[in-house]
């Protein structure tokens, strides 16, 4: 979600509501006060988790004002993390990374299991504005790869079935087991451990 | 001293330096795109590339700081096919329009291309485009697909303007230089950006498509839109100014200059006075010379030389005003004024109406009160000068006056010269500060001498540098900003009333009041010329302005690129322009057209050459004989002893854009203050 996006209608104004201003205020108090620019991205984060998932430009300009900073570097923060978004996105945000572990490890499938049940593309957001399909790089979970996030949530060791199952849950509005889909616990070898079986005592 | 090797030469430069200064001090050219003597270091380019022996692979010489033994080599095949690779690099998204761009021959991409490049390129690939997203205004022009990245324009709009409108958006290949929200650069010195870019992406929309920078015939002169004498070339095709750039004076503008004085070149081609008038039947009619010079002299023969009253304007030469002078008292008259202004500097003590610590002494200073002045408007190169010295840190600033955008922070102590108290009280704290200082400077603003307790503002100024020991052994913190290019010259000159003659005030009001029967505006524009109305006026200048509109004969003389002439900046700084350009229709050199007028007059003056009316000026002050050459003045007593009211200090610069003749009359100016200026005075109410 890079480029300079301006066609989206942008809102007026923006303010905190006072439940993140008293989470930007813990942020805002672990930095020493004349340097607020620290924290710009917990705040453009808050921010975006108020705004239905998105940073107009108002509330990028709100954020500069409370980092006493000019807005175009906090413009030139929220563009260059993905994780930003700087246009509207759905109630389920589902990025999928195509970077080469995930790739080489069938990440096309996924991402044609995505168009399919959801009958968008990268990009776009269906109709009914529950999904928006994005393509990201590297998430740092190759070793589940592939993998996708949705909002907050992991989804490893994807195939096309797993992948679908799991768009199908949200569409109906249940909660989808999140992390990975086979029978993998954590990150830990996919048959079960190897080694360190046992705890050591200490 | 660090000592090291460069291509086999020893050579040993100063601790700090980086490789690539001390291959420039070595006499080597190393190619580079984002460093920049007066930006911070980004080593983004990697243009810049060079060998060091023990280092595992290529250095970037612009970031890295020199060592005692380092062994750096600039000419090896590696370093070579660097230059070449990352030039190919920089090529694959260039679009190689440089037939249809306009920093075509004096580009550096162009020019390092050529000598480091490869010449070919092996990328068959999509070369991305970038749309311009915006306008940044009427100065710049852009055409963003050309940007290298190097960094440039971001980092100016931050570090020099501090109006940081550029940013980079986007990341990686993505990435791209803009403002994002697509405003213009708001900054007196965006012309600057044009020069900055080394590429195409960023050049000037008022010269936009107009001439080839190998058409033009450069000539050095002095700039004359505010008092600071920044230095100038002035670039000329077949006579006509096309452009002014700035030329590199590190002790004045060092490389920049600020917009007026780059683009307001524009209004000299309109409403210029190409021919003598007369003024017959209420309506100015085109005459000869000599019928011009009949008139005047008609007029002017057997009048009481009590009776005429001459004022020069704010942009005239030094040259013409000597001349005037001494036509004035060939007439007996002693009502000559150069402050047009009505300041109440004194002419008697020069370290009382020139900026005495000179303006490369911002770079030293560690405490600055400014007074009464909107030193971004009157003089935007030596505010860039003091934010940059504020943000290498240990400066303090503070400001008596209107509380404007600087650009950098200041502490607010009031906005009236009852404000004084204050600072000679002892008591607050940045009195304190100045007290402690080493090199404190306190600089006063033409609009607050200029008024009617100007005398006691400039006596309480005083009182403030001294009390707080700012006089002393080498070092002198007291500063008069003046905004007129002609003022020092002219109180250097004596161009102030002799025994018993009138001022600005006296000619205007004696002329309101019939015992001033004639007056000689010499480019005299921002007077009340409402009060000549019953008053016979000769006005020499280059524009039909409010002068030439009040007047009964007009000559019309230069403007300042088409006469050689001298200035004194605010500093006390002599220095002298050259002829760009010729004057236009039947005009004539400023102190040829009074030279020739004395003739008329039977008062003919023994000058028939410039050098014998520069000869004079160095009779009349011996600081004339030392071009660019700057003295320390004595410092004595001048200023009134009274108490000054306690009105609000104001600028006298409304809008930046537009302050005499020649900007008014711009297309540039006109779009800058429609761009810039209206909607601030809409926002505040106070239009009209
Ligand atoms: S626009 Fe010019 S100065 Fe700015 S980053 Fe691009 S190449 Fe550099
Ligand atoms: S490559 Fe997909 S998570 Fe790292
Ligand atoms: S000049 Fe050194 S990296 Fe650009």
């Amino acid at each position: 979600m890079s480029g300079v996006s301006q066609t989206v209608e942008q809102p007026e104004s923006f303010v905190f509501t006072d439940e993140t201003m008293a989470k930007a205020k813990e942020v805002l108090a672990k930095y020493p006060e004349d340097r607020k620019e620290s924290a710009v991205m917990p705040l453009l984060d808050l921010a975006q988790r108020q705004h239905n998932g998105w940073l107009p430009i108002a509330a990028m300009d709100y954020v500069a004002g409370i980092c006493e900073m000019a807005p175009i570097k906090v413009y030139e923060v929220a563009s260059f993390y993905t994780m930003y978004n700087r246009t509207p996105v759905g109630e389920n945000h589902v990025q999928i990374c195509t970077n080469i572990s995930c790739w080489l490890k069938g990440s096309d499938k996924i991402v044609d299991a995505a168009k399919e049940v959801l009958g968008v593309g990268f990009g776009q957001t269906t109709e009914d504005n529950k999904f928006t399909l994005s393509e990201v790089e590297c998430l740092g979970a190759c070793v589940n790869a592939p993998m996708m996030q949705i909002n907050d949530d992991f989804y490893e060791d994807l195939d096309s079935s797993s992948t679908k199952a799991i768009f199908e849950a949200l569409k109906k509005g249940e909660q989808p087991k999140t992390g990975p889909q086979g029978d993998r616990v954590g990150c830990q070898p996919a048959g079960g451990l190897t080694s360190l079986k046992e705890q050591a005592n200490a | 001293m660090p000592k090291l090797t460069i291509d086999g030469n020893e050579i040993e430069v100063e601790a700090g330096y980086s490789v690539l200064q001390a291959c420039e001090a070595a006499g080597i050219e190393v190619p580079r795109f984002c460093y920049h003597e007066r930006l911070s270091i980004s080593g983004n380019c990697r243009m810049c590339l060079v060998e060091m022996e023990r280092a595992p692979k290529l250095i970037a010489s612009c970031s890295m700081p020199v060592g005692d033994g380092m062994v750096i080599h600039t000419k090896t095949d590696k370093v070579v096919e660097a230059r070449a690779s990352v030039m190919e690099f920089l090529l694959i998204n260039h679009p190689l329009d440089c037939p249809i761009c306009d920093q075509g021959g004096e580009c550096d991409l162009q020019d390092q291309a050529v000598a480091y490049g490869l010449g070919t390129s092996r990328f068959t690939e999509h070369k991305r485009s970038v749309q311009d997203k915006g306008d940044y205004g009427p100065i710049v022009k852009t055409e963003m697909t050309r940007c290298i990245h190097c960094t440039r324009c971001i980092r100016f709009t931050h570090q020099v303007t501090g109006t940081a409108e550029l940013g980079g958006i986007g990341r990686g290949d993505h990435m791209e230089v803009s403002t994002y929200v697509g405003k213009a650069i708001n900054s007196e010195l965006s012309g600057n950006l044009v020069d900055l870019c080394p590429v195409g992406a960023l050049t000037s929309k008022p010269f936009a498509f107009s001439a080839r920078s190998w058409e033009l015939k450069p000539t050095e002169s002095i700039d004359v839109f505010d008092a600071v004498g920044s230095n100038i070339r002035i670039d000329t095709r077949g006579g006509e100014v096309m452009r002014i750039l700035p030329r590199l004076n590190e002790d004045v503008n060092g490389e920049w200059i600020g917009d007026k004085t780059r683009y307001a070149m524009d209004g000299l081609k309109r409403q210029r006075l190409d021919k003598p008038y007369v003024r017959r039947d209420g309506k100015l009619v085109p005459v000869s010379w000599d019928e011009a010079f009949n008139t005047i002299a008609d007029k002017l023969k057997g009048m009481d030389g009590k009776k005429i009253g001459a004022i020069a304007g704010d942009q005239a030469d030094c040259e013409s005003m000597i001349v005037l002078k001494d036509l004035m008292a060939s007439l007996g008259s002693t009502n000559v004024d150069c402050r047009q202004d009505g300041s109440k500097v004194d002419a008697g003590v020069r370290a009382g109406y020139t900026f005495n610590s000179t303006i490369a002494g911002i770079d030293e200073a560690d405490a600055i009160l400014l007074i009464g002045t909107n030193l971004r408007w009157e003089a935007p190169v030596v505010n860039a000068r003091i934010r940059e010295r504020y943000y290498r840190g240990g400066l303090k600033v503070a400001v008596i006056g209107e509380a404007l955008d600087l650009s950098y922070p200041y502490e607010h102590l009031g906005t009236s010269p009852g404000d004084f108290k204050k600072i000679t009280g002892g008591k607050d704290d940045f009195s304190k500060t100045l007290k402690a200082a080493k090199k404190p400077m306190v600089i006063v603003g033409a609009g607050a001498l200029a008024r009617a307790d100007g005398a006691d503002v400039l006596g309480g100024v005083r009182k403030i540098a001294e009390s707080r020991g700012m006089v002393k052994e080498g070092w002198n913190g007291f500063n008069v900003l003046h905004t007129a290019a002609s003022r020092v010259g002219g109180l250097d000159l004596g161009v102030v009333p002799g025994n018993n003659g009138k001022d600005v005030q006296g000619i205007l009001e004696g002329a309101a009041s019939g015992d001033i029967e004639a007056v000689y505006l010499l480019g005299a524009d921002e007077i009340d010329t409402a009060k000549l109305d019953k008053t016979f006026v000769i006005y020499q200048g280059s524009h039909g302005d409010a002068g030439a509109a009040c007047a009964d004969v007009v000559l019309p003389g230069t403007a300042y690129t088409e006469k050689s002439g001298t200035y004194v900046n605010t500093e006390g700084r002599v220095q002298r322009g050259l002829r760009a350009a010729f004057p236009r229709g039947e005009a004539k050199e400023d102190w040829a057209i009074i030279r020739a007028l004395s003739d008329a007059l039977g008062k003919s003056l023994p000058y028939s050459s410039l050098g014998d009316v520069r000869n004079r000026m160095s009779e009349v002050n011996p600081i004339f004989n030392d071009y660019d050459g700057l003295q320390a003045a004595e410092w004595s007593d001048f200023g009134g002893t009274g108490e000054p009211s306690s009105e609000a200090l104001v600028s006298p610069i409304e809008n930046y854009y537009m302050t005499d003749p020649i900007s008014r009359v711009s297309q540039t100016m006109a779009e800058c203050t429609e761009a810039f200026i209206n909607p601030e005075q809409q926002k505040t109410g106070t239009n009209g």
